[in-house]
């Protein structure tokens, strides 16, 4: 029994073992979500998955904002009399037993009449009857069997959103019109000069036209808009010639029913709309469950406690702070405004803001910054300011978060579409004026044929079907990639910059150094069993590098909150703590974190913290330093510096006490010196140096939790292969830059019959598709032979 | 052979048909969550536990 996991929630049960109905729980909360099931005879929770469930966390309280009217308004997407329906989203969604659990709400609380779960999106839809029940008691039973939904105050203002389905309408159109124009064409590819098809022929090609009329109108009309945005900004892009080919293939097809010249291009016009939007729609690669759009309105609550005159608590709006306000936070509460500590011990979690995971204590009278969590009980604390003026929040008013990283970088697709939109030009203008003087009629057939046949189907498909097959490729290793162009932006970095704390170091763990006199064996085992006692952050640290000791029962033991413990256990007489608590001969102040140890009032020595690398960054770093510019840029001090030194390559340049504006303006300076900077970082303080560097990825622990804005998310586990991550980008360049010699190929081809004045219909219909088909197999097996590389 | 009139209206009615179901159920949202839905019909078994199942039973016993 010593190993038991508990039944509900997997953790190992540890000493304390609850016994129910012959099943071992890890704690009192697990417990109680069993028999909530156990009695509603939902119990088949766990036939679907072992232990599913997550334990329920104290929420007393933290939701009584949800009985206001303007904040349930501002979370229900749909409210018409008693009936309300409300979208949640709860992290802990993994599972099918998740699902099922979440679908039968209802048997938990007949007011839900509904709940449907989003597993993409880890998102479920409840509707429920306000009469009979409400969104505080729909949460609390969702928050009682560990299913907590995150309301933050980006929820608030984003209202209900509208799904943009066009490209989809688009391509139904196109592919609609395609399948039905290529039947309707049949009969003119075989010429078989039947008596009766001849008959027809007028109508099956009013029809081709009737049909082609919504693909070229609707369908193509983006490459329009687009052609014509470019050609107002003087940049030749790749839709320029796109829309000159469809324009031509539908007027001169038009133009050839109208006089009966001929049956016209209009299956390789709704072919090539169809393809090009194929392509599109495959570059699109969505992760539901991500977001990389976020600020600091995903992580702070929308509601807090304030606390009035006369000592009232009443729920607010996060918005509504003013100066002066009193607010109450409660335990695991994030600190919304910058403001001064009143009352209690505050022990904050500076994590969101920093990445740093110890939490540093506050007395009455502190200044505490927004975006802190409270760990230690309630606090009372004076807003100083209101949300938007709030130190981390301030950072958000620079313009790079209103910058969008797209424009003004010229995608590989535009860079050749300038040259050769020009080149098209220049062919088709020579082959007219030779067939002017050869044999007019032909004039204009060969221009038109010439502009036909060069539409750059298979160049502008190559791009999408490269980066999208790619974003998959990288998606599948856990590196998430928001869109196509960052790939491509990706393969053009020559500095790459990392934070230190949470990004090149790691969250888990940390490691501690012992230096000093060394502890007899009895003392070891005080030393153990004393921090076994304590709940302290560094107390839990330590606890687990030490070695595993017997359990002893100690004789005494007192903990001094924010100085150390104090323990006894027959001749030892252990102090751990602070330097002035322990009484540490060495007063010089350190920049490492330490714990210091005394056995009767003798001191003993210290442990000294430091940061844990994580696995392979030393290896990766050489890897880099060969084609990269390398530097750490850390908002810690200079503690570890000697650390780094020794780890990382010498060139890499380490710069500290870096606050987020500076590495903002760091990363600015260098990209107006011709850096193409790659920023790697984890926390809400390298937000601004995400947002301004070229590709900003943000390393995360577990991808579920909530990352800062970014161009893409890389698992921490897939650190060591960001190197492998860049050169597969690089390489995706390449493969582009072939496929691109393969469809000049298919071109040479099509222009010779162009020019010649030969081009059939039925030639353009198999040559157009047959070039983008090529294209997209070429550049599937080329990216899936580079994705195998990753592997 | 103005029976070409008519299956050419049949073919294109057919076909714009299945276009308006497409459009339909683009719009309804169902292609939004391609995963959910592979995962709830395996469910349909286990809802019925929660009425210990008298109508099986009883068509069982006769």
């Amino acid at each position: 029994m010593e190993n038991a996991t508990c039944f509900h929630c997997g953790d190992n049960c540890g000493n304390h073992v609850i016994s129910f109905q012959e099943k071992s729980f890890c704690c009192n909360g697990c417990k109680t979500v069993f028999e909530i099931f156990n009695e509603n005879d939902l119990t088949c929770y766990y036939d679907l998955q072992n232990s599913p469930g997550a334990t329920p966390k104290e929420i007393e309280g933290k939701y009584d904002f949800l009985s206001q009217e303007n904040i349930i308004e501002k979370l229900t997407e749909f409210k018409d009399g008693a009936l309300e329906i409300a979208t949640l989203y709860i992290p802990h969604i993994h599972c099918s037993s998740c699902i099922w659990i979440l679908e039968n709400l209802n048997k938990l609380n007949p007011g839900i009449s509904d709940s449907q779960v989003n597993f993409g999106k880890k998102t479920v839809r409840v509707t429920y009857n306000s009469e009979t029940t409400n969104l505080k008691s729909v949460v609390l039973l969702l928050s009682a069997i560990g299913y907590e939904p995150y309301i933050s105050l980006e929820d608030f203002n984003s209202g209900k959103k509208d799904v943009n389905r066009s490209l989809i309408y688009k391509l139904g159109v196109a592919a609609f019109g395609f399948g039905n124009i290529m039947f309707l064409s049949f009969p003119e590819y075989f010429e078989v000069n039947e008596f009766w098809l001849e008959q027809y022929k007028p109508l099956f090609r009013w029809l081709m036209f009737a049909m082609s009329l919504p693909i070229v109108f609707y369908s193509a009309q983006d490459y329009f808009i687009s052609a014509y945005k470019g050609l107002k900004a003087k940049i030749l892009n790749i839709d320029v010639p796109i829309a000159l080919g469809v324009s031509v293939l539908f007027i001169r097809s038009t133009i050839e029913i109208m006089f009966d010249l001929g049956s016209g291009f209009f299956d390789s016009l709704a072919g090539l709309i169809f393809f090009l939007l194929t392509g599109k729609f495959f570059q699109q690669k969505t992760y539901n469950f991500l977001s990389f759009e976020r600020d600091y309105k995903s992580y702070f609550p929308i509601a807090i406690t304030k606390i009035d005159k006369s000592g009232n608590e009443n729920s607010i709006q996060v918005y509504d702070i003013e100066k002066g306000d009193r607010l109450l936070i409660r335990n695991e509460e994030l600190i919304p405004v910058d403001g001064i500590l009143i009352n209690g011990k505050a022990k904050i979690d500076y994590s969101f803001v920093t990445g740093e995971s110890q939490t540093v204590s506050k007395q009455s009278g502190d200044k505490l910054f927004a975006g802190g969590k409270q760990t230690n009980g309630v606090i009372e604390m004076e807003a100083l300011k209101s949300v938007e003026q709030s130190y981390l929040t301030q950072l958000w008013s620079n313009d790079v978060f209103n910058k969008n990283k797209e424009d003004g970088f010229t995608n590989i697709t535009n860079t050749i579409s300038k040259h050769f939109t020009i080149a098209i030009l220049a062919v088709a203008f020579i082959a007219t004026t030779f067939w002017l003087f050869v044999d007019s009629s032909k004039a204009m057939n060969v221009f038109t044929a010439v502009l036909i046949i060069a539409c750059p189907c298979a160049i502008a498909l190559s791009a999408p079907f490269t980066f999208g097959n790619l974003l998959r490729i990288f998606g599948k290793q856990k590196f998430y990639v928001k869109n196509a162009t960052v790939i491509e932006q990706l393969a053009e970095i020559n500095t790459v910059i990392f934070d230190k704390t949470g990004t090149i170091t790691s969250n888990k763990d940390s490691n501690a150094e012992y230096d000093g006199d060394l502890l007899s064996d009895s003392e070891n085992i005080v030393l153990k069993n004393s921090l076994r006692g304590s709940n302290h952050p560094l107390s839990r640290t330590l606890y687990t590098i030490l070695e595993e000791h017997n359990i002893i029962t100690l004789d005494t033991f007192e903990e001094h909150i924010g100085k150390g413990i104090e323990a006894k256990h027959d001749a030892v007489n252990m102090k751990i703590g602070s330097a002035t608590f322990v009484g540490s001969p060495n007063t010089s102040t350190l920049l490492n974190t330490t714990v210091h140890v005394s056995s009767n009032n003798v001191y003993k020595g210290k442990f000294t913290f430091y940061n844990s690398y994580r696995k392979g960054v030393s290896k990766l770093f050489n890897q880099l330093k060969k084609h990269f510019d390398l530097v750490i840029l850390s908002g810690d001090n200079e503690g570890e510096l000697e650390n780094l030194k020794k780890l990382l390559p010498a060139k890499t340049k380490l710069i500290f006490n870096q606050k987020p504006e500076d590495k903002l303006e760091f990363i600015k300076y260098h990209q107006s010196e011709g850096a193409k900077v790659l920023m790697i970082g984890d926390g809400l303080n390298d937000a601004g140096a995400l947002a301004q560097s070229n590709v900003g990825i943000v390393i995360s622990e577990d991808v579920n939790v909530f990352s800062p804005a970014c161009d893409a998310i890389l698992d921490a586990s897939k650190f060591k292969q960001l190197y492998q991550f860049i050169s597969a980008s690089k390489s995706a360049i390449k493969i582009i830059k072939w496929s691109f010699v393969l469809s000049f190929f298919y071109n040479v081809i099509g222009l010779y019959f162009a020019t010649t004045g030969q081009l059939e219909p039925v030639i353009a219909a198999i040559l157009m598709p047959l070039s983008s088909i090529s294209i997209v197999i070429f550049t599937t097996i080329a990216t899936n032979l580079l994705g195998k590389r990753l592997e | 052979m103005s029976v070409i009139y008519i299956l050419l209206s049949v073919s294109v009615v057919i076909g714009v048909i299945f276009f308006v179901f497409f459009i339909m159920a683009v719009k309804s949202g169902q292609y939004d969550d391609d995963y959910t839905p592979s995962v709830r019909m395996l469910f349909e078994d286990e809802l019925v536990k929660e009425e210990p199942k008298p109508t099986i039973k009883t068509t069982k016993n006769n």
